[in-house]
């Protein structure tokens, strides 16, 4: 039988994860509450609340939800980083609230929480995901080939489906688009998270309609209003480089070459 | 409230229901109502992969799988069920690939496979490698690529409409679907759709235990709303608790980790598998290796200051191959725990999965009202379901196989009865008990919150209906839903609004999650053997003599409004396979 291949000697790392010591702090939550229902207008509200700071800032939403006001209204689901439903701005910054961990954003002072910008608010932390998803739509996401089909699989060499691995990546949470400038002033633009998902599927071997899709982004609202401000990259929960792929697709669209 | 009219109504945007949807909608006008945005399903949360004998790599083929399927649902599983998984696998994939699925390659530029718990070579000699994988996230991929197939089909999505009731109207003496009625959570409006079929697809119900994998939204709302109309669960007391979830917090790191060569051990550093599952080790099935796991820890090898979890040490494995088979368990290690799995063990243990039982259904994926009458027009798939493809323990990678087979099978029927039946009338009333239910709920002015009833629920649950079970500690559980139950009566909510109202939500899906555990415990506390998930420390062994069936559930109403739990048997599906001891 094998044994003693874990070092006893564990990391302060693992230390600390398996510590079981509860410590808790109190943090400041600093709310942008918003309900149509009861006023036109927006509020800024703190809640105090008593936290491990290995938390996520998802679980603070959670304790005032649950335990103080019932009433404040937010998206969730897998609450790992995976479904993208709780995209929202942190401290000035686009980021999934289950991904973002208490001790990691310095709990010492009030923490900001607001929607995503350039989409409507309907309530709190809600907005209207509408012209996201159509902007989506918009770019023909889905696998488009003529002729025959194989019997088998399509072959695909291990290079060619590396070429497009950064881009299967997205959950479409919005935190990219959300975070462009350009998105802000006109929500025409297709946005960072359109480009990404046209991206996976122009330079997918398999996939045969690369010219149409960049046909639709050579438009006015298309990749040329993108200025490389980075943003997206900086917004992705999934560590995606959206500036270079929104870069690749405006040099495939010059050189005509994918 | 607005009356809409569709042929097929689909209840759930995850896997199975964009798999249905996508040919429903070529047969039939179909509509697919869901309470989340489709992407947001928690098919994305799966991550090792999807089984099919495509024998890419080596040597495979259907009837091992079926007979692996069969052996790892400790033969409670329908064995013609198990078949016809495992026959059409091999197309399910196909098909995917020319949706567009990006898997992971050979280097001859097919499909890459690899092993997982379970999947084995000639019926038990050796691993197999079975699993079609992209990374480790292909829930995630499948859900995209099925989202996208419904984009390019033009599937019609109702979004954030919350499904409460399903109706039926008797003709003839037989119930048929009539359509169902669901809460638009963005107003508040109550929407009645009338419907010559509905396919539920709406997930499963692990938000009872404390630690799961499972999302906030897998609340059973499918399973609970066809209850309230009589119909039956099936096998309820079978859930899966999948070995390696993070210490605590119960977030999924596949068992693909294991696949890739990855190894559990306890505090002194030894690979307890071995004693356990001398085979297959660390790659037994899921209800063999969270036994396995617990048993460490209660005997006092348990890993961390209280001595409550093992290790899935990873730390042998190239970084390399950690970025490219591993890369999302490996962050969620950095993100969570904070430490670095090149070089630490990652402490892990048995989070809450998988429900095996559900809504039961033939191998069309037809609603069954009893053990063998259909209900006309009513469909089921994927978690929700009970075909039974899974039985007492479901294998790793045969969910995501399970939701394309069985739900294109159920969209492809749902369909045909569509366009082959007239509409049957909606009931009197139709919205009728749903907006008592809304309206009660919302009105509501008693002292108990949500909260408090459903951390009680969930700790109710995790100490005395996990792992492993006794009559005195499923009695306990029994007794504390009961209480629980008089509790939410109590229950009230502090947002009365119409708009985005989650916490009336919330209230509603407790009340569902409340009925399915009581489900569970009193399932569970009649089965005296131990089969699979299901594991009695007082009958440790399992009793084919008076156990090898179905637990089928009915809610009774008395003529006092008094509601029991009615327990009947379905005999189990034997095709080829005798039941044998189960070794791995």
């Amino acid at each position: 039988m094998s044994t003693a291949t874990v070092d006893n000697n564990h990391s302060a790392a693992l230390d600390a994860a398996e510590s079981t010591d509860a410590h808790l702090i109190t943090v400041t939550l600093r709310v942008r509450r918003y309900n149509p229902e009861v006023s036109d207008q927006a509020s800024w509200v703190d809640y105090k609340l008593e936290m491990d700071p290995k938390e996520r800032v998802l679980d603070a939403l959670h304790k005032i939800k649950w335990e103080i006001d019932g009433t404040l209204t937010f998206r969730r689901s897998c609450a790992h980083g995976i479904c993208g439903s709780d995209a929202m701005r942190i401290n000035g910054r686009n980021r999934l609230a289950c991904k973002t961990l208490l001790k990691d954003i310095n709990p010492e002072k009030p923490i900001t929480v607001e929607p995503i910008k350039g989409l409507a608010v309907l309530k709190d932390l809600v907005v209207d995901m509408e012209p996201f998803f159509q902007a989506y739509r918009d770019v023909m996401p889905f696998l488009i080939t003529k002729g025959n089909e194989p019997t088998r699989e399509r072959l695909q060499s291990s290079e060619d489906r590396e070429r497009f691995d950064d881009t299967t990546k997205c959950i479409l949470c919005a935190a990219c688009t959300s975070s462009c400038p350009v998105f802000w002033n006109d929500g025409q633009y297709f946005g960072p998270a359109a480009i990404v998902n046209a991206h996976r599927f122009i330079f997918d071997s398999r996939d045969e309609a690369a010219e149409q899709r960049l046909e639709i982004l050579n438009d006015r609202d298309g990749v040329w209003r993108c200025r490389t401000t980075f943003n997206c990259t900086d917004a992705c929960p999934r560590g995606i480089e959206v500036t270079k792929a929104i870069q690749e697709v405006k040099r495939a669209l010059i050189t005509r070459r994918f | 409230m607005q009356i809409h009219k569709y042929d097929t109504v689909i209840v759930g945007a995850g896997g199975a229901g964009m798999r249905a949807a996508i040919e429903a909608t070529k047969r039939s006008r179909t509509a697919v109502l869901t309470k989340l945005y489709p992407t947001r399903s928690h098919t994305g949360a799966a991550q090792g992969g999807m089984a099919a004998a495509l024998a890419n790599v080596e040597d495979d083929n259907w009837e091992w799988h079926t007979f692996d399927t069969i052996k790892g649902g400790d033969y409670l599983v329908d064995q013609d069920a198990a078949e016809i998984l495992a026959k059409e696998a091999i197309d399910a994939v196909l098909d995917l690939e020319k949706m567009g699925l990006p898997f992971n390659r050979t280097p001859e530029g097919r499909i890459d496979q690899r092993r997982f718990g379970g999947h084995t070579r000639n019926h038990g000699e050796a691993a197999v490698r079975r699993s079609c994988y992209a990374a480790d996230r292909t829930g995630h991929m499948i859900l995209q690529t099925l989202y996208q197939n419904c984009v390019k089909e033009g599937v019609e999505f109702f979004n954030e409409f919350y499904v409460l009731d399903l109706l039926l109207t008797e003709v003839d003496g037989v119930k048929h679907t009539a359509g169902v009625v669901a809460y638009e959570l963005a107003t508040g409006e109550i929407h009645v759709f009338h419907a010559k079929a509905v396919i539920f697809a709406s997930g499963g119900n692990g938000k009872f235990f404390k630690v799961t994998s499972n999302a906030h939204t897998l609340t059973g709302d499918g399973q609970a709303a066809a209850f309230r109309r009589g119909l039956p669960l099936e096998d309820m007391e079978f859930f899966q608790f999948h070995p390696t979830g993070i210490w605590r917090m119960g977030i999924l790191l596949t068992e693909g980790a294991r696949g890739e060569g990855g190894i559990l051990r306890n505090k002194d550093g030894e690979r307890f598998m071995e004693k356990y599952a001398p085979v297959m080790k660390d790659l037994a099935s899921r209800d063999v290796v969270s036994r396995a796991i617990y048993t460490e820890i209660r005997e006092g090898r348990g890993c961390g200051p209280e001595g409550d979890h093992v290790y899935l040490d990873l730390t042998h494995l190239p970084p390399e191959q950690l970025d490219a088979k591993l890369p999302d368990i490996t962050e969620f290690a950095r993100t969570y725990l904070g430490i670095e799995p090149y070089t630490d063990p990652v402490p892990i243990q048995p989070t809450a999965h998988y429900a095996m039982g559900g809504i039961p259904t033939n191998v069309q994926g037809e609603v069954l009202s009893d053990n063998t009458t259909v209900v006309p027009g009513l469909y089921a798939a994927g978690e929700v379901a009970c075909v039974s493809v899974h039985g007492a323990n479901r294998l790793g990678t045969n969910s995501l196989l399970d939701i394309n087979v069985f739900g294109r099978r159920s969209g492809i029927a749902a369909a045909e009865y569509a366009s082959t039946h007239d509409f049957v009338e909606l009931p009197e009333d139709p919205e009728a008990q749903v907006i008592e239910m809304v309206e009660s709920m919302r009105d509501a002015t008693g002292n108990e919150k949500v909260t408090d009833i459903r951390k009680a629920l969930q700790e109710t649950m995790d100490t005395n209906a996990m792992v492993f079970r006794t009559e005195q500690t499923l009695k306990q559980a029994v007794e504390d839903i009961a209480e629980l139950k008089r509790r939410f009566q109590r229950v009230s909510v502090q947002d009365k609004g119409k708009r985005y109202n989650t916490d009336l939500l919330e209230a509603i899906e407790l009340g569902n999650l409340l009925d399915l555990a009581e489900v569970l415990a009193v399932s569970a506390l009649a089965r005296k053997e131990s089969r699979g998930g299901h594991y009695r420390e007082d009958f440790p062994n399992r009793d084919d003599v008076n156990f090898m069936r179905h637990t089928m559930a009915y809610r009774e109403v008395g003529d006092d409004g008094t509601e029991t739990i009615r327990l009947d048997y379905k005999p189990v599906v034997q095709t080829r396979y005798q039941p044998m001891e189960r070794k791995y």
